[in-house]
């Protein structure tokens, strides 16, 4: 297939694949600063929201939107996973001021955030957007689709790691009419599209018993422009593939039933999704942002507060939710494999990689 | 409550009641198979018979299990009575009762998931409000589903796993319901080990 833009990988941006060769890795720094989402030797569903604001520097929460090493290899791989199937994005038909206001909340944090890389001058709504490094130097007329090659949503998601929802809110419910959604956990945005919190939710176990998603939504409803929030999810995935989608189960699900003792450490992820999500103030939607990160079994052993807590986590993990996240096959295999960076030492509070 | 006992479920799936008579200048009755008996259940209800029947459009099929009430619905004397052999068949005809209903208009839609879910699919895509239409469930509890993968939907699934009608897949049917499509979710049983298919069994009647 060919690409709409020009990629300028620099000497930051690294050039890797998630599928076929799966040359994807992640260099010493990404893993210093990888999300390990277990902040205590057990997990468990919670709310576990907290406010969207800047954190340690150089961590993933430094900024409102996280552009790292793997941005342009990623936004080459979300092209490609368009061409195959286009209904990884849609928008009802009510959603496109929700797409502005997305649109225009990543350019101005991005312009903000990492002037090296990109550019955004104003003139009343005639706009200027410079993308380098992914070659796109586009002027356009905010609020006017008419110029711009794609939806609003489309168009700026398609230069933004990590997948996104639009939620609109009516009947004291969020309602999912729009998303562009390629770097899923094995969850299908055409059947899911149109459904309210609960009913997109309705398949997650343990969770509903304990009332997690009533006051989930009632939290939600509340959020407020300028204050967004954010939380962790996670699951596991066998190869870079960040394209786990439900439509091609059928080719990736093999996958899992490849795993040995010697190929685990490699093949073997951690799939984080640092999600945020944010009140948009033209259309009142909220933007679900969902990025996923993928870590290496072999890389994050290299922090050994983590190799002992990754171990500790899935071998007392409820097993309704090792079903649910897909990894029940292979929980006995990673867990023998980790049992070896478990040293049975306390570890620290908290999921900052405590240096030793 | 729903005179029909489903097995414990999920969020997502639809909650159905009993369809009660309320005031307005038109009704439209959207059933199939075992739905006639509860039109016959709505009409004993309704305060004005008369009244109800001469604004009274039924659109008719007989169920996906065989049960075909149409004589009783024909022997209620609504002002207008129609019989479809299918759903598909319908459809043309309720898309556009739909689109000519007034503000006022009452929805009653009852008999199978299937047929109140693409009728329930018709009346939202005209963005007439919720509050105007009720659901009753009534008879075959067969499932509409869609494969996740090739999209194509299959019509009263009965076994559980079964082969997708589109693209022979074999697929699980998961608690997982969508409105817009009005379909359950199928999935893909044997993707992780190729041709290791659990033995199918009847969920669904």
């Amino acid at each position: 297939m060919s690409l709409d833009f020009k990629p300028d990988l620099g000497d930051f941006f690294k050039e890797e694949t998630f599928r076929e060769d799966f040359t994807f890795k992640n260099s010493p720094a990404s893993i210093a600063r990888f999300p390990f989402p277990f902040d205590r030797d057990e997990y468990m569903y919670s709310v576990n929201m907290e406010p969207h604001v800047p954190g340690r520097p150089g961590s993933v929460f430094e900024k409102t939107f996280d552009v790292d090493e793997h941005y342009v290899s990623e936004m080459i791989d979300r092209a490609k996973v368009l061409a195959e199937d286009p209904l990884r994005c849609q928008s009802l038909p009510h959603m496109t001021l929700a797409g502005w206001d997305l649109l225009e909340l990543i350019m101005d944090s991005n312009a903000r955030d990492y002037p090296q890389w990109f550019s955004l001058h104003k003139n009343g709504n005639q706009w200027h957007w410079i993308n380098r490094p992914l070659g796109i130097d586009q002027k356009f007329t905010f609020l006017d689709e008419s110029t711009l090659p794609y939806g609003p949503m489309e168009y700026i998601t398609r230069q933004t790691q990590g997948d996104f929802s639009l939620q609109d809110e009516r009947d004291a419910n969020l309602w999912m009419d729009a998303g562009m959604i390629t770097t899923q956990a094995d969850w299908s945005l055409d059947f899911d599209v149109g459904m309210n919190f609960m009913e997109w939710h309705a398949p997650v176990p343990l969770a509903h018993e304990k009332q997690i998603f009533d006051r989930a939504l009632k939290f939600l409803l509340k959020l407020q422009n300028g204050s967004p929030v954010r939380r962790f999810n996670w699951t596991m995935t066998v190869n870079p593939l960040l394209d786990t989608a439900p439509e091609t189960y059928p080719k990736w699900g093999p996958t899992k039933a490849t795993l040995t003792q010697e190929n685990l450490g490699h093949k073997q992820h951690l799939r984080v999704e640092l999600q945020a999500l944010f009140r948009l103030p033209r259309s009142n939607a909220i933007a679900f942002s969902i990025r996923a990160y993928l870590g290496k079994f072999e890389e994050l052993v290299t922090m050994p507060k983590w190799g002992r807590r990754l171990h500790r986590v899935l071998r007392d993990i409820h097993p309704d939710i090792a079903a649910y996240k897909g990894f029940a096959r292979n929980q006995p295999a990673m867990v023998e494999w980790l049992a070896k960076y478990d040293d049975g030492k306390p570890t620290s509070p908290g999921w900052w990689p405590t240096p030793e | 409550m729903s005179k029909t006992i489903f097995p414990q479920s999920i969020k997502s799936r639809p909650v159905y009641a009993t369809l009660e008579p309320r005031p307005g200048k038109a009704h439209v009755v959207i059933a199939d198979g075992e739905g006639a008996d509860a039109l016959g259940d709505l009409l004993d209800k309704a305060p004005d018979r008369a009244g109800m029947l001469a604004a009274l459009h039924i659109l008719y099929t007989p169920g996906p299990n065989g049960t075909d009430l149409w004589a009783k619905v024909q022997g209620f004397g609504a002002a207008q009575s129609y019989r479809a052999p299918t759903i598909p068949a319908m459809l043309p005809r309720l898309s556009k009762v739909v689109s000519e209903a007034h503000m006022g208009t009452q929805f009653y839609l009852t008999g199978t998931e299937g047929l109140m879910g693409q009728a329930e699919r018709e009346i939202m895509m005209t963005g007439l409000p919720f509050d105007a239409v009720q659901k009753e469930h009534r008879g075959s509890t067969l499932r509409r589903v869609q494969c996740v993968h090739c999209k194509g939907i299959t019509e009263n699934v009965a076994m559980d796993p079964f082969a997708c009608s589109h693209c022979g897949l074999n697929l699980f049917v998961r608690d997982h319901y969508s409105r817009r499509i009005a379909a359950f979710q199928g999935v893909n049983i044997d993707a992780e080990d190729p041709g290791i298919v659990p033995a199918t069994v009847e969920r669904f009647k």
